[in-house]
Protein backbone atom coordinates (compact mmCIF):
# COMPACT_ATOMS: atom_id res chain seq x y z
CA UNK A 1 0.00 0.00 0.00
CA UNK A 2 1.91 3.09 -1.53
CA UNK A 3 2.01 6.15 1.32
CA UNK A 4 1.01 9.64 0.49
CA UNK A 5 0.74 9.59 -3.49
CA UNK A 6 -0.18 12.98 -4.11
CA UNK A 7 2.93 14.39 -2.35
CA UNK A 8 4.54 16.00 -5.68
CA UNK A 9 1.24 17.55 -7.51
CA UNK A 10 2.05 21.36 -6.17
CA UNK A 11 6.01 20.93 -7.48
CA UNK A 12 5.59 20.11 -10.87
CA UNK A 13 4.04 23.20 -11.54
CA UNK A 14 6.83 25.20 -13.61
CA UNK A 15 6.81 28.69 -11.16
CA UNK A 16 9.21 31.62 -12.34
CA UNK A 17 10.40 32.67 -9.04
CA UNK A 18 12.63 35.36 -8.20
CA UNK A 19 16.64 34.87 -7.03
CA UNK A 20 17.85 36.04 -4.03
CA UNK A 21 19.64 39.24 -3.31
CA UNK A 22 23.02 39.46 -1.79
CA UNK A 23 24.22 41.07 0.73
CA UNK A 24 27.07 40.80 2.32
CA UNK A 25 28.35 42.41 5.69
CA UNK A 26 31.18 44.13 6.82
CA UNK A 27 33.44 41.18 7.06
CA UNK A 28 32.34 39.25 4.40
CA UNK A 29 33.02 42.37 1.95
CA UNK A 30 36.55 42.17 3.57
CA UNK A 31 36.51 38.11 2.94
CA UNK A 32 35.28 38.54 -0.80
CA UNK A 33 38.37 40.90 -1.66
CA UNK A 34 41.35 39.81 0.27
CA UNK A 35 39.72 36.23 -1.96
CA UNK A 36 39.50 37.26 -4.46
CA UNK A 37 43.38 38.33 -4.58
CA UNK A 38 44.46 34.83 -3.54
CA UNK A 39 41.67 32.81 -5.48
CA UNK A 40 44.18 33.90 -9.08
CA UNK A 41 46.20 31.21 -8.11
CA UNK A 42 44.33 28.78 -8.54
CA UNK A 43 43.40 28.05 -11.86
CA UNK A 44 40.05 27.82 -12.76
CA UNK A 45 38.26 29.15 -9.56
CA UNK A 46 35.07 31.42 -9.53
CA UNK A 47 34.31 33.12 -7.07
CA UNK A 48 30.47 34.40 -5.66
CA UNK A 49 27.88 35.45 -3.23
CA UNK A 50 24.75 33.49 -2.33
CA UNK A 51 22.96 35.75 -0.06
CA UNK A 52 25.31 36.38 2.74
CA UNK A 53 27.72 34.09 2.33
CA UNK A 54 30.88 34.08 0.01
CA UNK A 55 31.35 31.02 -2.76
CA UNK A 56 33.82 29.78 -3.91
CA UNK A 57 33.81 26.66 -7.26
CA UNK A 58 36.72 24.92 -7.51
CA UNK A 59 37.65 21.92 -9.88
CA UNK A 60 37.95 18.68 -7.19
CA UNK A 61 41.67 18.42 -8.21
CA UNK A 62 42.55 21.24 -6.48
CA UNK A 63 40.01 20.43 -3.22
CA UNK A 64 42.38 19.87 -0.72
CA UNK A 65 45.15 22.13 -1.69
CA UNK A 66 42.83 25.10 -1.11
CA UNK A 67 41.64 23.72 1.94
CA UNK A 68 44.85 23.28 3.21
CA UNK A 69 45.74 26.90 1.61
CA UNK A 70 42.49 28.34 3.64
CA UNK A 71 43.38 26.99 6.98
CA UNK A 72 46.62 27.43 7.66
CA UNK A 73 47.30 31.11 5.84
CA UNK A 74 46.84 33.61 8.44
CA UNK A 75 44.56 35.95 6.96
CA UNK A 76 41.78 33.23 6.19
CA UNK A 77 42.53 31.12 9.19
CA UNK A 78 39.47 28.72 8.32
CA UNK A 79 40.17 26.42 11.64
CA UNK A 80 36.52 24.54 12.08
CA UNK A 81 34.87 23.21 9.13
CA UNK A 82 30.82 23.25 10.28
CA UNK A 83 29.63 20.82 7.33
CA UNK A 84 29.80 19.03 4.15
CA UNK A 85 26.70 18.82 1.99
CA UNK A 86 26.18 16.61 -0.59
CA UNK A 87 23.28 18.14 -3.13
CA UNK A 88 21.70 16.38 -5.86
CA UNK A 89 21.10 17.52 -9.44
CA UNK A 90 21.37 14.30 -10.91
CA UNK A 91 18.04 14.49 -12.60
CA UNK A 92 18.18 17.54 -14.64
CA UNK A 93 22.21 18.28 -14.72
CA UNK A 94 23.73 15.18 -14.21
CA UNK A 95 25.92 16.32 -11.44
CA UNK A 96 26.40 16.06 -7.41
CA UNK A 97 27.47 19.28 -5.62
CA UNK A 98 29.53 18.99 -2.63
CA UNK A 99 29.69 22.23 -0.48
CA UNK A 100 32.07 22.72 2.15
CA UNK A 101 30.73 25.18 5.06
CA UNK A 102 34.32 26.46 6.82
CA UNK A 103 34.04 29.06 9.79
CA UNK A 104 37.09 30.76 10.94
CA UNK A 105 36.53 30.98 15.00
CA UNK A 106 39.45 33.12 15.42
CA UNK A 107 38.44 36.28 12.99
CA UNK A 108 35.00 35.37 12.60
CA UNK A 109 33.92 34.91 8.95
CA UNK A 110 32.45 32.09 7.01
CA UNK A 111 32.25 31.00 3.72
CA UNK A 112 31.63 28.08 1.33
CA UNK A 113 33.71 25.84 -1.12
CA UNK A 114 31.44 24.22 -3.95
CA UNK A 115 32.77 21.12 -5.99
CA UNK A 116 31.15 19.64 -8.52
CA UNK A 117 30.90 16.17 -9.70
CA UNK A 118 29.71 14.05 -12.43
CA UNK A 119 26.80 11.85 -11.68
CA UNK A 120 28.49 8.50 -13.38
CA UNK A 121 32.07 9.45 -11.33
CA UNK A 122 31.32 10.79 -8.06
CA UNK A 123 34.74 10.69 -6.77
CA UNK A 124 36.33 13.62 -4.66
CA UNK A 125 39.45 13.52 -2.72
CA UNK A 126 38.77 13.78 1.28
CA UNK A 127 39.69 16.38 3.14
CA UNK A 128 40.04 14.42 6.22
CA UNK A 129 43.65 15.24 6.15
CA UNK A 130 42.98 18.60 6.82
CA UNK A 131 40.19 18.57 9.14
CA UNK A 132 39.04 15.94 11.11
CA UNK A 133 35.31 16.88 11.51
CA UNK A 134 35.45 15.36 8.04
CA UNK A 135 35.51 12.14 9.03
CA UNK A 136 31.87 11.46 10.02
CA UNK A 137 30.62 13.98 7.10
CA UNK A 138 32.10 12.24 4.23
CA UNK A 139 31.08 8.79 5.88
CA UNK A 140 27.49 10.15 5.94
CA UNK A 141 27.95 11.13 2.19
CA UNK A 142 29.12 7.87 1.00
CA UNK A 143 26.06 6.49 2.82
CA UNK A 144 23.37 8.44 1.38
CA UNK A 145 24.00 10.01 -1.84
CA UNK A 146 27.53 7.08 -2.72
CA UNK A 147 30.25 9.58 -3.23
CA UNK A 148 33.37 8.12 -2.90
CA UNK A 149 36.42 9.74 -1.33
CA UNK A 150 39.94 9.51 -2.61
CA UNK A 151 42.03 7.73 0.52
CA UNK A 152 39.48 6.23 2.01
CA UNK A 153 38.13 3.04 0.40
CA UNK A 154 35.99 0.55 1.74
CA UNK A 155 34.20 3.08 4.11
CA UNK A 156 31.78 1.15 6.60
CA UNK A 157 27.99 2.25 6.82
CA UNK A 158 27.70 5.12 9.23
CA UNK A 159 23.59 5.67 9.69
CA UNK A 160 22.76 2.49 7.59
CA UNK A 161 23.16 -0.96 8.44
CA UNK A 162 25.23 -3.06 6.93
CA UNK A 163 24.22 -4.51 3.56
CA UNK A 164 21.52 -1.75 2.73
CA UNK A 165 21.05 -1.64 -1.23
CA UNK A 166 20.98 1.83 -3.41
CA UNK A 167 21.50 5.59 -1.88
CA UNK A 168 18.34 6.94 -0.04
CA UNK A 169 19.56 10.47 0.24
CA UNK A 170 19.45 10.31 -3.58
CA UNK A 171 16.35 12.31 -5.53
CA UNK A 172 16.02 8.71 -7.76
CA UNK A 173 15.77 6.70 -4.29
CA UNK A 174 12.10 5.57 -4.45
CA UNK A 175 10.52 7.31 -1.54
CA UNK A 176 7.40 6.74 -1.55
CA UNK A 177 7.00 2.96 -3.17
CA UNK A 178 7.46 1.35 0.67
CA UNK A 179 4.35 -0.35 2.21
CA UNK A 180 3.08 0.01 5.38
CA UNK A 181 3.72 -2.80 7.79
CA UNK B 1 26.96 -6.12 28.57
CA UNK B 2 28.48 -8.64 26.48
CA UNK B 3 32.37 -9.89 26.96
CA UNK B 4 34.61 -11.12 24.13
CA UNK B 5 38.22 -12.10 24.39
CA UNK B 6 40.06 -11.44 21.32
CA UNK B 7 44.12 -10.66 20.28
CA UNK B 8 44.54 -7.21 19.54
CA UNK B 9 46.58 -5.58 17.13
CA UNK B 10 47.97 -3.08 19.61
CA UNK B 11 49.63 -5.41 22.05
CA UNK B 12 50.64 -8.81 22.54
CA UNK B 13 48.24 -9.47 25.65
CA UNK B 14 44.93 -10.55 25.14
CA UNK B 15 42.36 -7.66 25.39
CA UNK B 16 38.86 -7.47 26.25
CA UNK B 17 36.27 -6.18 24.18
CA UNK B 18 33.38 -4.68 25.72
CA UNK B 19 30.47 -3.71 23.70
CA UNK B 20 28.32 -1.42 25.49
CA UNK B 21 25.02 -0.39 24.16
CA UNK B 22 22.70 -0.23 22.47
CA UNK B 23 20.41 -0.68 24.74
CA UNK B 24 22.62 0.26 27.68
CA UNK B 25 20.80 2.64 30.60
CA UNK B 26 23.98 5.50 30.44
CA UNK B 27 24.35 5.69 26.43
CA UNK B 28 21.37 8.36 26.47
CA UNK B 29 19.40 7.05 23.36
CA UNK B 30 20.19 3.94 20.93
CA UNK B 31 24.10 4.70 20.51
CA UNK B 32 26.63 1.46 20.81
CA UNK B 33 29.97 1.74 21.33
CA UNK B 34 32.36 -1.21 21.36
CA UNK B 35 35.42 -0.63 23.52
CA UNK B 36 38.76 -2.50 23.17
CA UNK B 37 40.40 -2.83 26.82
CA UNK B 38 43.90 -3.41 27.95
CA UNK B 39 43.66 -4.31 31.55
CA UNK B 40 41.14 -1.30 33.02
CA UNK B 41 42.64 1.01 30.15
CA UNK B 42 41.05 2.03 27.13
CA UNK B 43 42.81 1.20 23.88
CA UNK B 44 40.70 1.96 21.33
CA UNK B 45 36.37 2.57 20.83
CA UNK B 46 34.40 2.58 18.11
CA UNK B 47 31.04 4.45 18.01
CA UNK B 48 28.44 3.16 15.79
CA UNK B 49 25.33 5.26 15.32
CA UNK B 50 22.43 5.00 12.55
CA UNK B 51 19.50 3.11 14.94
CA UNK B 52 17.85 6.44 15.18
CA UNK B 53 17.82 7.09 11.21
CA UNK B 54 14.57 8.37 9.91
CA UNK B 55 15.77 10.06 7.07
CA UNK B 56 14.40 13.53 8.24
CA UNK B 57 16.68 15.68 5.46
CA UNK B 58 14.73 13.46 3.04
CA UNK B 59 11.51 13.40 4.57
CA UNK B 60 11.71 17.04 4.13
CA UNK B 61 12.20 17.58 0.31
CA UNK B 62 8.44 16.20 0.46
CA UNK B 63 7.38 18.69 2.91
CA UNK B 64 5.53 21.97 2.18
CA UNK B 65 8.02 24.41 4.32
CA UNK B 66 5.51 25.71 6.83
CA UNK B 67 5.00 21.98 7.58
CA UNK B 68 8.48 21.06 8.28
CA UNK B 69 8.66 22.51 11.40
CA UNK B 70 7.53 19.52 13.00
CA UNK B 71 10.16 17.14 12.11
CA UNK B 72 12.97 19.90 13.35
CA UNK B 73 10.82 19.41 16.62
CA UNK B 74 11.97 15.54 16.45
CA UNK B 75 15.44 16.18 16.05
CA UNK B 76 16.80 16.99 19.31
CA UNK B 77 13.91 16.45 21.25
CA UNK B 78 15.53 18.21 24.34
CA UNK B 79 16.50 21.99 22.73
CA UNK B 80 13.14 21.51 20.75
CA UNK B 81 12.28 24.98 20.38
CA UNK B 82 15.94 26.04 19.39
CA UNK B 83 15.91 23.80 16.42
CA UNK B 84 12.15 25.84 15.35
CA UNK B 85 14.44 28.59 15.52
CA UNK B 86 17.19 27.54 13.15
CA UNK B 87 14.76 26.25 10.51
CA UNK B 88 12.54 29.40 10.43
CA UNK B 89 15.38 31.63 10.51
CA UNK B 90 16.50 29.98 7.45
CA UNK B 91 13.43 30.13 5.67
CA UNK B 92 13.03 33.70 6.78
CA UNK B 93 16.42 34.88 5.09
CA UNK B 94 16.07 33.16 2.11
CA UNK B 95 12.24 34.77 1.79
CA UNK B 96 13.71 38.55 3.51
CA UNK B 97 10.95 38.22 6.14
CA UNK B 98 10.92 40.72 8.99
CA UNK B 99 9.60 39.06 11.87
CA UNK B 100 7.69 41.50 14.25
CA UNK B 101 9.64 42.45 17.64
CA UNK B 102 7.40 40.66 19.99
CA UNK B 103 7.99 38.07 18.22
CA UNK B 104 11.49 37.79 18.41
CA UNK B 105 11.19 38.83 22.12
CA UNK B 106 9.28 36.12 22.95
CA UNK B 107 11.61 33.57 20.70
CA UNK B 108 14.49 34.69 22.69
CA UNK B 109 12.74 34.33 25.66
CA UNK B 110 11.28 30.26 25.32
CA UNK B 111 14.53 29.38 23.91
CA UNK B 112 16.62 30.38 26.65
CA UNK B 113 14.44 29.10 29.05
CA UNK B 114 14.61 25.50 26.90
CA UNK B 115 18.31 25.81 27.04
CA UNK B 116 18.31 26.06 31.28
CA UNK B 117 15.69 23.08 31.18
CA UNK B 118 17.91 21.30 28.53
CA UNK B 119 20.57 22.07 30.58
CA UNK B 120 19.15 21.03 33.80
CA UNK B 121 18.17 17.43 32.41
CA UNK B 122 22.07 17.39 31.73
CA UNK B 123 22.94 17.97 35.61
CA UNK B 124 20.46 15.69 36.48
CA UNK B 125 21.57 12.61 34.25
CA UNK B 126 25.29 13.24 34.38
CA UNK B 127 24.58 13.14 38.30
CA UNK B 128 23.18 9.28 37.80
CA UNK B 129 26.13 8.65 35.07
CA UNK B 130 28.46 9.66 37.68
CA UNK B 131 26.71 7.34 40.66
CA UNK B 132 24.29 10.13 42.09
CA UNK B 133 20.73 9.71 42.27
CA UNK B 134 20.02 12.88 44.08
CA UNK B 135 20.84 15.51 41.60
CA UNK B 136 18.48 13.32 39.48
CA UNK B 137 15.39 14.55 41.14
CA UNK B 138 16.67 18.31 41.85
CA UNK B 139 17.16 18.37 37.81
CA UNK B 140 14.10 17.20 36.73
CA UNK B 141 12.25 19.45 39.40
CA UNK B 142 13.36 22.56 38.08
CA UNK B 143 13.27 21.24 34.52
CA UNK B 144 9.64 20.46 35.63
CA UNK B 145 9.19 24.03 36.02
CA UNK B 146 10.09 25.36 32.71
CA UNK B 147 8.11 22.84 30.84
CA UNK B 148 4.67 23.80 32.88
CA UNK B 149 5.31 27.07 31.53
CA UNK B 150 6.20 25.80 27.62
CA UNK B 151 2.74 23.96 28.02
CA UNK B 152 0.46 26.83 29.05
CA UNK B 153 2.09 29.07 26.02
CA UNK B 154 2.36 26.16 23.23
CA UNK B 155 0.18 23.68 24.59
CA UNK B 156 2.67 20.89 24.43
CA UNK B 157 5.32 19.66 26.75
CA UNK B 158 8.17 18.64 24.28
CA UNK B 159 6.78 18.61 20.29
CA UNK B 160 5.85 22.38 20.66
CA UNK B 161 5.73 23.64 16.80
CA UNK B 162 5.03 27.29 18.17
CA UNK B 163 7.68 29.12 16.04
CA UNK B 164 6.97 29.52 12.48
CA UNK B 165 7.78 30.89 9.93
CA UNK B 166 7.68 34.66 10.28
CA UNK B 167 6.81 34.97 13.57
CA UNK B 168 5.31 32.34 16.55
CA UNK B 169 1.80 30.32 16.45
CA UNK B 170 0.15 32.57 19.00
CA UNK B 171 0.45 34.93 21.60
CA UNK B 172 1.07 34.38 25.05
CA UNK B 173 -1.27 34.34 27.36
CA UNK B 174 -1.96 37.18 30.20
CA UNK B 175 -0.21 35.87 32.79
CA UNK B 176 3.21 34.95 31.23
CA UNK B 177 5.38 37.80 32.52
CA UNK B 178 4.15 37.57 35.88
CA UNK B 179 4.59 33.32 35.25
CA UNK B 180 8.25 34.09 33.82
CA UNK B 181 9.32 35.88 36.89
CA UNK B 182 8.11 33.86 38.99
CA UNK B 183 9.69 30.91 37.06
CA UNK B 184 12.74 32.86 37.04
CA UNK B 185 12.91 33.17 40.85
CA UNK B 186 12.66 29.61 41.12
CA UNK B 187 15.18 28.31 38.70
CA UNK B 188 17.96 31.07 40.42
CA UNK B 189 17.59 29.59 44.06
CA UNK B 190 17.69 26.39 41.95
CA UNK B 191 20.09 26.46 39.94
CA UNK B 192 22.06 27.52 43.18
CA UNK B 193 21.03 24.64 45.16
CA UNK B 194 22.15 22.49 42.60
CA UNK B 195 25.45 23.61 41.94
CA UNK B 196 26.29 23.79 46.05
CA UNK B 197 24.97 19.88 45.87
CA UNK B 198 26.80 18.70 43.35
CA UNK B 199 29.49 20.80 41.66
CA UNK B 200 32.12 21.13 44.45
CA UNK B 201 30.96 17.35 46.16
CA UNK B 202 34.50 15.49 46.40
CA UNK B 203 33.78 12.38 45.16
CA UNK B 204 32.15 14.15 41.76
CA UNK B 205 35.68 15.84 41.96
CA UNK B 206 37.40 12.68 41.74
CA UNK B 207 35.56 11.22 38.84
CA UNK B 208 35.35 14.49 36.56
CA UNK B 209 38.56 16.56 37.11
CA UNK B 210 41.86 15.85 35.17
CA UNK B 211 38.72 13.16 32.61
CA UNK B 212 38.87 13.11 29.31
CA UNK B 213 40.86 16.39 28.35
CA UNK B 214 40.61 17.53 25.07
CA UNK B 215 42.53 20.70 23.90
CA UNK B 216 40.82 23.79 22.06
CA UNK B 217 42.86 23.38 19.36
CA UNK B 218 41.66 19.57 18.65
CA UNK B 219 38.20 19.95 19.94
CA UNK B 220 38.53 22.51 16.68
CA UNK B 221 39.66 20.32 14.88
CA UNK B 222 36.52 17.43 15.43
CA UNK B 223 34.41 20.05 14.92
CA UNK B 224 33.51 20.10 18.46
CA UNK B 225 30.91 23.02 19.39
CA UNK B 226 28.98 24.16 22.52
CA UNK B 227 29.73 23.85 25.83
CA UNK B 228 32.30 21.62 25.13
CA UNK B 229 34.47 23.67 23.03
CA UNK B 230 33.65 26.53 25.37
CA UNK B 231 35.29 23.84 28.46
CA UNK B 232 38.95 23.92 26.30
CA UNK B 233 38.97 27.16 26.80
CA UNK B 234 38.08 28.67 23.36
CA UNK B 235 35.48 31.66 23.13
CA UNK B 236 33.35 30.97 20.87
CA UNK B 237 29.24 30.99 20.81
CA UNK B 238 27.51 32.19 17.60
CA UNK B 239 24.98 34.36 19.94
CA UNK B 240 27.87 36.59 20.29
CA UNK B 241 30.11 35.74 17.15
CA UNK B 242 27.43 35.67 14.37
CA UNK B 243 24.22 37.25 16.41
CA UNK B 244 20.97 35.72 14.96
CA UNK B 245 17.75 37.16 16.20
CA UNK B 246 18.01 39.82 18.56
CA UNK B 247 20.78 38.74 20.64
CA UNK B 248 22.85 41.36 20.17
CA UNK B 249 20.41 43.25 22.26
CA UNK B 250 21.73 41.64 25.40
CA UNK B 251 24.53 41.43 27.93
CA UNK B 252 25.37 38.60 28.60
CA UNK B 253 28.73 36.53 29.50
CA UNK B 254 30.39 33.41 27.56
CA UNK B 255 31.55 30.94 30.52
CA UNK B 256 34.81 29.30 29.31
CA UNK B 257 36.90 26.67 30.99
CA UNK B 258 40.47 25.76 30.84
CA UNK B 259 41.20 22.41 31.05
CA UNK B 260 38.58 20.81 28.93
CA UNK B 261 37.87 17.91 31.16
CA UNK B 262 34.48 16.18 32.36
CA UNK B 263 34.21 18.85 35.42
CA UNK B 264 34.57 21.62 32.66
CA UNK B 265 32.28 20.64 30.16
CA UNK B 266 29.96 20.22 33.21
CA UNK B 267 30.21 23.79 35.36
CA UNK B 268 30.49 25.74 31.91
CA UNK B 269 26.81 24.59 31.14
CA UNK B 270 25.80 24.83 34.68
CA UNK B 271 26.98 28.67 34.39
CA UNK B 272 25.55 28.93 31.40
CA UNK B 273 22.05 28.64 33.15
CA UNK B 274 22.67 31.80 34.97
CA UNK B 275 24.09 33.76 31.73
CA UNK B 276 20.46 32.46 30.26
CA UNK B 277 18.55 33.88 32.94
CA UNK B 278 20.42 37.05 32.92
CA UNK B 279 18.78 37.33 28.86
CA UNK B 280 15.63 36.35 30.29
CA UNK B 281 15.24 38.91 32.62
CA UNK B 282 16.41 41.64 30.35
CA UNK B 283 14.38 40.33 27.79
CA UNK B 284 10.83 40.34 29.92
CA UNK B 285 11.55 43.83 31.03
CA UNK B 286 11.87 45.22 27.30
CA UNK B 287 9.03 43.08 25.49
CA UNK B 288 6.87 45.38 23.58
CA UNK B 289 3.41 44.99 22.80
CA UNK B 290 2.25 44.67 18.70
CA UNK B 291 1.92 41.57 16.12
CA UNK B 292 2.88 38.27 16.91
CA UNK B 293 3.67 37.31 12.88
CA UNK B 294 4.93 38.94 9.84
CA UNK B 295 2.25 38.35 7.05
CA UNK B 296 3.52 35.13 5.74
CA UNK B 297 1.56 33.62 2.75
CA UNK B 298 -0.26 30.46 3.67
CA UNK B 299 2.16 28.07 0.97
CA UNK B 300 5.54 29.91 0.57
CA UNK B 301 7.60 29.97 -2.29
CA UNK B 302 11.09 31.22 -1.78
CA UNK B 303 13.26 33.03 -4.45
CA UNK B 304 15.64 30.15 -5.84
CA UNK B 305 19.09 30.16 -3.85
CA UNK B 306 20.67 28.33 -0.92
CA UNK B 307 20.68 29.73 2.65
CA UNK B 308 23.25 28.91 4.91
CA UNK B 309 22.22 29.65 9.10
CA UNK B 310 23.94 28.84 12.54
CA UNK B 311 22.68 29.04 15.73
CA UNK B 312 23.43 28.63 18.86
CA UNK B 313 21.77 25.18 20.39
CA UNK B 314 21.91 23.91 23.53
CA UNK B 315 24.64 21.62 22.40
CA UNK B 316 26.46 23.73 19.75
CA UNK B 317 26.75 24.79 16.61
CA UNK B 318 23.31 23.86 15.02
CA UNK B 319 23.68 24.95 11.16
CA UNK B 320 20.90 24.98 8.57
CA UNK B 321 21.84 24.63 4.92
CA UNK B 322 18.52 25.09 2.14
CA UNK B 323 18.65 25.28 -1.11
CA UNK B 324 15.30 26.08 -2.92
CA UNK B 325 14.31 25.80 -6.29
CA UNK B 326 11.20 28.18 -6.58
CA UNK B 327 8.82 25.77 -5.45
CA UNK B 328 6.69 25.28 -2.36
CA UNK B 329 8.94 22.47 -1.09
CA UNK B 330 12.59 22.50 -0.73
CA UNK B 331 15.21 21.29 -2.68
CA UNK B 332 17.35 20.24 -0.40
CA UNK B 333 17.64 20.88 3.35
CA UNK B 334 20.49 19.68 5.39
CA UNK B 335 21.15 20.22 8.97
CA UNK B 336 24.14 20.12 10.84
CA UNK B 337 23.59 19.38 14.16
CA UNK B 338 26.02 19.91 16.93
CA UNK B 339 25.75 16.50 18.60
CA UNK B 340 27.49 14.41 15.52
CA UNK B 341 29.88 16.09 15.00
CA UNK B 342 30.68 16.43 19.05
CA UNK B 343 30.29 12.59 19.05
CA UNK B 344 33.18 12.09 16.56
CA UNK B 345 35.91 13.94 19.21
CA UNK B 346 34.47 10.76 22.08
CA UNK B 347 37.15 8.30 20.22
CA UNK B 348 40.24 11.15 21.27
CA UNK B 349 38.73 11.93 24.45
CA UNK B 350 38.24 8.29 25.53
CA UNK B 351 41.91 7.24 24.50
CA UNK B 352 43.92 6.00 27.87
CA UNK B 353 41.41 6.56 30.21
CA UNK B 354 40.03 4.14 32.66
CA UNK B 355 37.17 2.19 30.97
CA UNK B 356 34.93 3.21 34.00
CA UNK B 357 35.33 6.77 33.14
CA UNK B 358 33.75 5.74 29.59
CA UNK B 359 30.18 6.54 30.80
CA UNK B 360 31.09 9.70 32.37
CA UNK B 361 32.86 11.40 29.15
CA UNK B 362 30.28 10.28 27.22
CA UNK B 363 27.95 11.75 29.77
CA UNK B 364 29.68 15.00 29.22
CA UNK B 365 29.27 15.32 25.66
CA UNK B 366 25.58 15.61 26.52
CA UNK B 367 24.52 13.52 23.06
CA UNK B 368 20.79 13.55 21.60
CA UNK B 369 20.70 10.43 19.14
CA UNK B 370 17.54 11.60 17.59
CA UNK B 371 19.67 14.89 16.47
CA UNK B 372 23.05 12.64 15.34
CA UNK B 373 21.27 9.96 13.76
CA UNK B 374 18.37 12.28 12.44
Amino acid sequence: MPMRESSNISSKREIKAPVVREYLDQRGENLHKILKESISDFPGAEISVSIDMVTVKIDSVQLVKICEFLKYTEKFGFDYLSCITVVDYEEDQERFEMIYHLISIRLHHKMAIKVSLPSNDPTVPSVLGVWKSADWFEREAHDLFGIEFEGRENLPPLLLYEGFEGYPGRKSYPFHDYGEW
Amino acid sequence: MQVHQQVSEYSDAIDLMVNMGPQHPSTHGVFRLVIWVDGERIVKVEPHIGYLHRGSEKICESEQYSQIVTLFDRLDYVGNLNNELAFCLAVEKLTETVVPERAEYIRVILCELNRIASHMLFYGVYGLDAGATTPMLYGFRERERVQELFESVTGARMMHNYIRIGGVKEDVPDDFDENVLVLLDHLKRGIDECDRLLSQNEMFLARTKGVGIITGEDALDYGVTGPALRASGVIEDVRVTDPYSIYSRFDFGIPVGSNGDCWDRYYVRVEEMRESIKIVEQAISDIPNGDISAKVRRIIRPPVGEVFVRTESPRGDLGVFLVSDGSDKPYRVKVRPPSFANLQALEYMLKDTYIADAVLVLGSIDIIMGEVDR
